[in-house]
């Protein structure tokens, strides 16, 4: 660790808010809850609870504040409100049917939590994916960046006033929805990524759907760049707000934008490659200031170095099937089904009882649009996983929001806690 | 991981190898490519100082399994599996290497150091295995509960908490 790390431990523990989720309650509750704001104001500071049911906190998020006049102090992000049990509900599940439960935790991309749980899946199987597999995913991940990113521009914008583009956002995130719909079946929660390969096949014709999205979405990026990235008003919002250095990002576990805002170099997709990225040419964006200017630039960007790779699946994209021949792990194709009672025996077993995994421990991670996304698994030789653990990087993420707000105005919380980007479902799993 | 995954190589089990292999002075096993240290509870804060120092930087995850219903799992040699283990994730930004350190705590003293002295960025995961596991990391800065409410009873990711489930009745409003 370097020289810096003191500090860097020091600074964020003095940020966070030490306090219990009832005290925050009580501390802040006033007569009449509209009045909160006009209440008395002392020369102390004032506790507020923003959230969870805050249009700017991106769902469920609860941030107990501590403010002196319009400055943030202290602050605690309180989770917890969309906890659904999902890793309980994964050791109920067999590995088959793990992707349908992952795929809801980060709504925005679902694709990725599919890969990394089979990616941990595989590895524990020791099975070899074939190499037309692994490049739809890479395809389809890519378009999930893209859409992921563009949802957030969308949320970005509308949160720091630029309402026009939260419908510009949704608009372009729609046409890769569409497509993912003709691939998937759905336009969300895909449950497409499975062990062994992919789910289908990819349609007749779906090089002209992504031809289409490329040739449509550079232009629609200029005009974002028109619409915020050259606007004085939009720079006076972003630039030198929720300032983090590089040492702070690291010592509070950040990845993702949040730590390459800050010149670290970091994506897994370079500096630790999976599926076929080192057969790809792209360039990782990196920030200077560690501001949320910088993070909304190299998540803009990144739809950009996306698009490039996206045009190269599609360039490469090599034939042959699309998952693992491997009959314990695939079903076998629906025409053997008729003819072959050995083909139907495999069909319901895999099905039923799902196949086995040998006993033992992996951690896998891919870079998600938010971070490293990592999944520690554990299987004892059972067709259930013992444990199946996400480690996702919006609830890791949010630990360093504290961090980011203190000393700001209120008003850059906003931009701050978006700028973050944190998806609650992830967050609360 | 891809890079990692290469290596496969059907996981040379560790007995066989005469000399156990060590890390920091821990057993150190090879998971098909991925190093895995296995400290005891008292060598866990060392073990932890000692990977900062040699740069593992960044404190990726911090999580706990239940074994109770696996205690023939395979650790390290030499080393019991006991009902609950933490497992710690590091990463070498620098060298592009990861660690993890596996550590078993009994049932009956579910209870580990703390890494946020080291680590701030444990503060959250280790709030959230103390959450769902009922494992208390001593002089943790925030003790509480983090993702089910404040005044719940249990710790639902243990293997002996039952799935819940809530009588839904799905019936036909009348009138309508």
């Amino acid at each position: 660790m370097s020289t810096a790390t003191a500090a860097a431990i020091r600074r964020p523990a003095d940020a966070v808010l030490r306090i219990s989720e009832e005290a925050a309650l009580e501390a802040a509750v006033v007569e009449d809850d509209t009045t909160a704001v006009t209440a008395e104001p002392g020369d102390g500071p004032m506790l507020i609870n923003m959230g969870p049911q805050h249009p700017s906190t991106h769902g469920v998020l609860r941030i107990a504040m501590e403010l002196q006049g319009e400055t943030v102090l202290r602050s605690k992000p309180i989770i917890g409100y969309l906890h659904t049990g999902m890793e309980k509900t994964a050791e109920d599940l067999t590995f088959l049917q793990g992707p349908t439960n992952v795929t809801r935790m980060d709504y925005a991309s679902p694709l990725f939590t599919e890969l990394v749980f089979c990616l941990a899946v595989e590895d524990l199987l020791g099975t070899e994916i074939p190499p037309r597999a692994t490049w739809i995913r890479m395809l389809m991940c890519e378009l999930n960046r893209m859409s992921s990113h563009l949802l957030f521009l969308a949320t970005n914008g509308m949160d720091l006033g630029a309402v026009g583009m939260m419908l510009y956002g949704w608009r372009e995130r729609e046409e890769i929805l569409r497509f993912f719909e003709s691939v998937t079946g759905l336009r969300m929660n895909h449950n497409y990524i499975r062990p062994g390969g992919v789910a289908a096949d990819l349609p007749d014709g779906w090089q002209d759907d992504v031809e289409h999205i490329l040739t449509v979405l550079p232009d629609r990026l200029e005009q974002f760049d028109t619409l915020m990235t050259g606007q004085p008003i939009w720079r006076d919002r972003t630039q030198g707000v929720g300032v983090i250095t590089a040492d702070e990002a690291i010592a509070m576990s950040a990845t993702g934008p949040l730590l390459r805002s800050t010149g670290e170099a970091w994506d897994l997709r370079r500096t630790m490659p999976y599926l076929a990225y080192d057969e790809v040419d792209f360039d990782v964006v990196v920030g200077a200031y560690g501001d949320t200017f910088d993070r909304y630039s190299i998540r803009l960007n990144e739809i950009r170095e996306s698009m490039r790779i996206v045009a190269q699946c599609l360039d490469k994209m090599p034939k042959g099937p699309y998952r693992t021949e491997d009959r314990k792990v695939t079903p076998p194709p629906r025409a053997r089904i008729d003819e072959s009672m050995e083909a139907l025996i495999h069909h319901f077993k895999i099905f039923t009882e799902g196949f086995r995994v040998p006993p033992g421990e992996t951690y896998v991670a891919v870079e998600s649009p938010r971070g490293e996304l990592g999944c520690y698994l554990v299987s004892d030789g059972g067709p259930k996983p013992q444990r199946v653990h996400i480690r996702a990087p919006s609830f890791v993420n949010l630990q360093s929001l504290p961090h980011l707000m203190y000393g700001g105005l209120l008003a850059d919380a906003i931009a701050i806690i978006s700028s973050v980007d944190p998806i609650m479902g992830e967050v609360d799993r | 991981m891809a890079d990692e995954g290469v290596a496969v190589d059907a996981a040379a089990p560790a007995t066989e190898i005469a000399e156990p292999p060590t890390m920091f002075g821990v057993p150190c096993t090879d998971e098909r490519g991925q190093q895995v240290l296995h400290p005891s509870r008292d060598e866990y804060l060392d073990v932890l100082g000692m990977a900062a120092a040699d740069g593992f930087e960044l404190c990726v995850d911090v999580c706990a399994v239940d074994g109770l219903t696996n205690r023939g799992r395979a650790v390290a040699p030499g080393i019991e599996p006991e009902r609950f283990e933490v497992v710690v994730n590091l990463l070498d930004l620098r060298g592009r290497r990861r660690l993890r350190i596996r550590t078993q705590v009994p049932a009956d003293d579910p209870q580990v150091p703390s890494a946020v002295g080291l680590y701030p960025g444990a503060e959250a995961p280790e709030r959230e295995a103390a959450d769902l596991f009922g494992i208390s990391f001593s002089d943790h800065p925030d003790p509480s509960r983090i993702l089910m409410p404040p005044d719940w009873e249990g710790h639902p990711l243990r293997k002996d908490y039952a799935i819940g489930a809530i009588p839904v009745q799905f019936k036909a409003v009348e009138g309508r």
